[in-house]
């Protein structure tokens, strides 16, 4: 099993040079760490800045200068700044090339599901309905199973929906999937000392197992 | 030039009267009007709905008139910061209207540019979708999302001229460009306030014609939600 900087690790091998790129909140944040040194990439904040850099030292810290989550950042050479209008004008207009986010839940047919929970206070969608409805390329990084192991890979959401038809592929703590076009799971990799046993075991939707499937490498 | 100053917060929020709709500038705390919030809570109004990205915390920004009862309503994206912002919402005390982030500064937008409706594809097949005219263009579906417009707008900037053109710093941009050019009166706060013809023209991020008042805020506590930091290499 991965731990979530694993997720974040095997995640980040997917980033290619001269994407722009939109993180999310939680382990997605966790990429910027594993992302190679000699690919040039550039991180996008939906608030309203292109070129996100490091959390600053104690005494650079701005209280103008923050990302997404509200947390303080700094800028990196060449970072530019804009409104949130032009910001969503990016993504929803396909320049946002790669959009890496969590999940509380993903269909076999690429649904997503991760802003609500009947029953429990409803925080909102912030940016992600925007974001799975445009970009070009959605990664998840989730667990497998939630905490009282319910399968998260499911033939039909559950929880509402934050977009449909979206997940391209999904990288959990068991196993890299990928959506298939026609539906199902296409079971990619699996995490070291994970069977396709324990992964078939533990997705609820249609997993699709071709040839002999490779443990990550790392 | 047109001489847009007044002399401060409270004259600028004198006239807002209980029901009005508002729009706030700010992304959680950064880029919010402080000063007008601080003379806000100083005026007895109440039944007011405010169009924000976030709903402040409990003891800062829009926070502050939750807690005084003030906000019939909520028009935001994300409003997960605030604990008295949920006990209203569960006793009913308090509407909201959750809307997708880009939807909301399209809306702004929209509203500021005179487009009474359009086309985005967030919130296909979602909850927000629900009662709104669908439209298929080029094979993929699209939801039809109207303007917003305020009788208020208020905005926070760093840098500001007496003819209401305004320079913003960092992310405190935000939601404020588009809420200037969506209210009726736009009342901007500003960290530094010029003469007219002190700013260059060149670097000037929303243009005076949308500004209706100006005063240069004082005291500006601007309160960060999330203090991260990296160690310093030795």
């Amino acid at each position: 099993m991965l731990s979530k900087e694993q997720i974040a690790q095997r995640i980040a091998k997917e980033v290619k040079n001269g994407q722009y790129i939109n993180l999310g909140i939680g382990i997605p944040t966790l990429v910027a760490n594993y992302i190679p040194d000699e690919l040039e990439v550039v991180l996008q904040s939906e608030n309203g800045l292109l070129g996100i850099g490091p959390f600053p030292t104690e005494d650079k810290i701005d209280p103008d200068l923050i990302n997404a989550g509200k947390q303080t950042i700094t800028m990196v050479k060449g970072s530019v700044l804009f409104n949130s209008a032009e910001s969503f004008a990016m993504i929803r207009g396909g320049h946002v090339h790669l959009t890496i986010l969590g999940a509380m839940e993903v269909s076999e047919n690429g649904d997503i599901a991760n802003w609500k929970i009947p029953g429990k206070m409803v925080k909102g969608m912030g940016g992600a309905m925007d974001l799975v409805a445009s970009a070009e390329n959605i990664i998840v990084a989730m667990q497998h199973c939630s905490r009282d192991g319910a399968s998260k890979l499911l033939k039909e959401c559950s929880l509402p929906i934050t977009g449909i038809k979206c997940v391209k592929k999904i990288v959990t703590d068991l196993a890299v999937l990928e959506v298939s076009p026609k539906g199902g799971f296409v079971l990619k990799e699996r995490a070291p000392g994970v069977s396709v046993e324990e992964i078939q075991g533990k997705t609820e939707g249609k997993l699709i197992v071709e040839g002999e499937i490779p443990e990550m490498v790392f | 030039m047109i001489n847009k100053t007044v002399k401060d917060a409270k004259e600028a929020v004198a006239d807002i009267p209980s029901g009005a709709f508002l729009m706030m500038g700010g992304f959680g705390l950064s880029g919010i009007p402080e000063n007008c919030i601080s003379a806000l809570l100083e005026r007895d109004i109440k039944d007011l709905t405010i169009v924000s990205n976030n709903a402040g915390v409990d003891d800062f920004g829009i926070g502050l008139l939750l807690k005084k009862k003030m906000v019939k309503k909520m028009i935001s994206s994300y409003v997960g910061e605030n604990a008295e912002f949920e006990r209203q919402l569960l006793s009913g005390e308090l509407e909201v209207d959750l809307i997708p982030q880009g939807t909301l500064a399209e809306r702004v937008r929209a509203g500021g540019a005179g487009i009474p409706a359009f086309f985005t594809p967030a919130g296909v097949g979602t909850e927000v979708a629900e009662g709104k005219e669908i439209r298929e263009f080029d094979g993929k579906l699209y939801l039809m999302e109207r303007w917003l417009r305020a009788d208020f707008s208020l905005v926070k900037a760093w840098k500001g001229d007496t003819s209401g053109n305004l320079i913003f710093k960092g992310t405190a941009r935000n939601f404020n460009p588009m809420m200037a050019a969506a209210g009726k009166i736009c009342i901007a706060e500003v960290e530094e306030l010029v003469p007219a013809g002190e700013l260059n023209p060149n670097e000037i991020h929303t243009p005076g014609i949308y500004v209706q008042r100006i005063f240069e805020g004082k005291n500006y506590e601007k309160r960060i939600e999330q203090r991260t930091v990296s160690q310093a290499k030795s």
